[in-house]
């Protein structure tokens, strides 16, 4: 791939700092005490991995280049078995190729994290430009039915602070977190002023206080958390990717199975309100709502500037959790606008969501821009969009 | 530049091929920038190789928060191609600076007082025995016409991105983009 | 050898869960699973430290009897999920169980580049020629010739030779038993176990029920009898003209070499080298 070599600069501003999407990435990893990380190049990913190699050694961590894909995600949930903080970062063919152990992941209920720096596809597409296409294989890209967290943020200092909040809900709800980026963000550099990692608050697993003999591996309490103990320690547990007990061992009884799958949708479901976060702009009195993810909502955001200049009601609705979909948030916003534009990079995923969400004839009607040739949508294009509509 | 107001938008775009060092021009650009206490997005397009094919970078200088990465209408149009000069000549802004390495531009189909036509490339190899710095001498140019950033932050955002051993033939570069402004101010 | 081979194996069984086992009457995985205790409990290895990771298919259903820390993978992975856990717990005793459809077909990446790496794996690769928990069907070693339930005329692919696979890729320990010659086997698995470096031992195994069937080979232990005579040590081997040794199962050590280092080392090594510049 073409990437110019940049030396780190020695001396940075006390305060604001010029960076990049996927340093911010490896940069929040390292503060948020990622110990291991294992992937296999790809772009427009590639910057994270390499970040980490330099790093991670010097940081009691383990870097890893594995032979493929398939192997970087299976190495992850080892690693976090036996008790380390575990990353990976991939682009779209790659995040394909894990599919498989993503569903593993799930079913064990092993937290790590999945960065996906989305390219434009299907197949090898456009491996250096953007494209929002993975959308919908970030929730149902595994086979199986099993939970989803998926977090997308829209700028170098949100890239920095969702990759801690991916950790956090990853080692608090015991399941892998994806963190959905677009190539323009992995790539862009902006002027940040990162909050010191002290200023956050970083979740780690629950260990288990019982002794080995009472320990579950899949206890749960009321609001489906779970200690976790790690191989090595005493506990001696069994993780199978087969349907299990409440101790991990295989079972093929209805009830048991029951209560695991149970577990996998309620954890995210009763803990919906502390996962789900969502970004209201302009929204007050807004008439015409805009709806997008990401690179594109920062369009919206200058296409809504523009039009309110010009007295223009209209604002956006920007989830930082697109999984689970925060159908409430949206619910709200089809009531209370006339008009709903959705614009994205792909050739409609999260239209479907909001589709899904209109029940109504009193609610919103939709309007689309959708683009998926490897270019931008530009706050060009929502104006002239939020012109026609009003 | 023609707009004084201080928390003005502008946006630059250096335009080329790949090889070219432009897209490292923008990162020193945007660096610069945030040395000078400004809000900053540098942004890129490039394709699968590493020389070669069409390359640019984009630089938003602001003092507010941009939300929009791209450059759209350009204040500052650096061409080091004449494809690039071609593909992105007509989003440049009524009052934009158009600056072309005339040693490989030829053909400009715009009539302005703000084109400055250079040959940067042969400047380079002529005065400083390598054109690998064309990048760094031709931003250092567009600086000094324009004032989108300091001259010291310039300065030192060159010493904090290139590699050591490099330092010095860049800031002889960017010296001499400084004096050749002079001469076409 | 003072303490009944029986009243060992129960130590280490989890035995409240999980049994009876999925294995069919007749099978060797049974044999081996004992020696593998047996070697275990030999070398005073505490259970704690015994990391037993598997994949998918009758063989890799053995870590969930065993009373060690244990990791039922997906089909083909083991290796690469025990990498992850090896370097971060560099001091547990790793110990990969896998088959010939898992560890060379589907896996094949994945064994290889753990070979070429030496990280500290003990893998063992339970060789039966076939794919039993699927059916039959024919795997990487099925020999030429034979039947499965997708070769109803005959295998025409060329097997694999796991041992020279693993030799080729660079493990640094290689070894082959057999289910029959099951003491002679628990040796070489402490042996593997001990070696630091990616250890491979393949474990000539029968599936009578299904292979052993579609191929007429006999009954259990007709089968078992069968790797007695045709195969022979590399000892007795090497004393041999080439013509008295040839289509015979070469058992025993073929490859054991100590001075490569292994992978985690070099990693530590790597870092204390940067760390000690960066002071």
């Amino acid at each position: 791939m073409a990437k110019e070599e940049v030396k780190a600069p020695q001396e940075l501003e006390k305060d604001w700092v010029l960076m990049q999407g996927n340093e911010a990435v490896a940069k929040a990893a390292i503060d948020v005490g990622v110990k291991f990380f294992a992937g296999y190049p790809i772009t427009p990913s590639t910057e994270i991995a390499e970040i980490l190699a330099e790093e991670l050694p010097l940081n009691d961590g383990v870097y890893i280049q594995m032979e493929d894909e398939i192997s970087s995600m299976c190495a992850v949930i080892g690693a976090s078995l036996a008790g380390a903080k575990s990353l990976t970062a991939t682009s779209g063919p790659g995040f394909s190729l894990m599919q498989e152990a993503i569903g593993f992941a799930k079913i064990s209920e092993t937290p790590c994290v999945i960065v996906n720096v989305q390219r434009t596809g299907p197949s090898t597409g456009l491996p250096t430009k953007p494209g929002q296409g993975d959308i919908m294989q970030a929730r149902w890209g595994s086979h199986g039915d099993g939970p989803a967290i998926v977090l997308y943020p829209d700028s170098v200092k949100e890239a920095y602070e969702l990759t801690i909040r991916a950790f956090n809900l990853s080692e608090k709800y015991r399941t892998c977190v994806i963190l959905l980026m677009d190539e323009v963000l992995g790539h862009m550099r902006e002027a940040v002023l990162l909050p010191d990692i002290s200023k956050f608050r970083v979740i780690n697993r629950l260990k288990p206080t019982v002794p080995p003999e009472w320990y579950k591996h899949y206890e749960e309490d009321q609001k489906y958390l779970s200690p976790l103990a790690s191989y090595g320690e005493g506990y001696r547990f069994h993780v199978t990717g087969l349907a299990h007990d409440a101790h991990g061992f295989p079972t093929n009884k209805p009830a048991e199975v029951k209560t695991m799958v149970t577990r996998l949708k309620k954890k995210i479901t009763h803990n919906i309100r502390d996962i789900v976060q969502i970004e209201s702009f302009m929204m007050e009195d807004a008439k015409v709502a805009i709806f997008a993810v990401g690179i594109v909502s920062r369009a919206a955001k200058s296409a809504i500037l523009k039009a309110r200049n010009e007295g223009l009601k209209v604002g956006l609705l920007r989830p930082l959790t697109i999984w689970p979909f925060p159908d409430e948030a949206v619910q709200k916003m089809l009531r209370n606008v006339e008009t709903v534009i959705v614009p994205e990079l792909n050739q409609g995923q999260l239209i479907h969501e909001i589709e899904r969400l209109t029940k109504d004839k009193t609610d919103s009607d939709i309007v689309k821009i959708q683009k998926a040739n490897g270019e931008l949508i530009t706050p060009n294009e929502i104006y002239k969009s939020i012109k026609e509509v009003i | 530049m023609s707009k004084n107001k201080k928390c003005d938008k502008h946006e630059v775009r250096l335009s080329g091929s790949g090889g070219q060092g432009l897209i490292l021009a923008g990162i020193i650009l945007a660096r610069a920038a945030v040395h000078d206490k400004k809000r900053v997005t540098q942004s890129q397009s490039y394709g699968p190789e590493s020389r070669g094919g069409a390359s640019r970078a984009d630089v938003i200088v602001s003092c507010e928060e941009i939300y929009y990465p791209e450059a759209t209408r350009f204040d500052i149009l650096l061409a080091l191609t004449q494809e690039a000069c071609d593909k992105f000549l007509f989003d440049l802004r009524e009052e934009g600076i158009l600056v072309v390495d005339n040693s490989i531009v030829k053909n400009i189909s715009l009539l302005s007082s703000k084109i400055y036509e250079v040959p940067f490339t042969e400047i380079a190899l002529e005065q400083l025995g390598s054109s690998l710095p064309t990048n760094i001498l031709s931003l250092a140019f567009l600086v000094k016409i324009s004032g989108i950033v300091s001259e010291q932050s310039l300065k030192k955002a060159i010493e904090e991105s290139v590699r050591s051993a490099f330092i010095d033939v860049n800031l002889k570069a960017m010296k001499l983009g400084f004096d050749l402004a002079k001469k076409y101010k | 050898m003072a303490s009944i081979p029986q009243k060992v194996v129960h130590q280490y069984l989890r035995h409240n869960k999980k049994f009876p086992h999925v294995w069919c009457a007749g099978c060797s995985n049974g044999i081996v699973l004992g020696a593998v205790i047996r070697a275990i409990h030999e070398l005073q290895i505490p259970k704690d430290d015994v990391m037993m990771v598997s994949g998918i298919g009758c063989t890799s259903r053995m870590p969930v009897y065993v009373d060690f820390n244990s990791l039922h993978t997906l089909h083909g992975r083991a290796i690469a999920f025990a990498t992850g856990i090896k370097m971060v717990k560099p001091n547990m005793k790793v110990i990969v169980i896998t088959g010939d459809g898992d560890a060379t077909a589907i896996g094949g990446n994945h064994f290889i580049h753990a070979a070429r790496r030496n990280i500290d794996l003990t893998v063992l690769v339970l060789n039966n020629h076939i794919y039993g928990m699927t059916g039959g069907q024919y795997s990487p070693t099925t020999p030429e010739g034979d039947f499965a339930s997708t070769t109803p005329y005959g295998n025409i692919d060329e097997p694999f030779n796991i041992c020279q696979l693993a030799m080729g890729a660079g493990a640094t320990f290689v070894a082959r038993g057999t289910a029959f010659h099951a003491l002679e086997t628990q040796t070489l698995i402490k042996e593997a176990i001990l070696h630091k470096g990616c250890s491979v031992l393949e474990i000539v195994s029968s599936c009578p029920v299904i292979y052993g069937r579609l191929n007429k080979k006999g009954s259990p232990s007709r089968m078992l009898e069968n790797m007695r005579d045709n195969s022979i040590n590399i000892k007795a081997a090497e004393k041999l003209p080439p013509e008295q040794t040839e289509g015979k199962i070469i058992r025993g050590i073929l490859k054991k070499d100590d001075k490569a280092v292994e992978y985690y080392d070099k990693y530590t090594q790597l870092v204390n080298r940067i760390k000690s510049k960066n002071k």
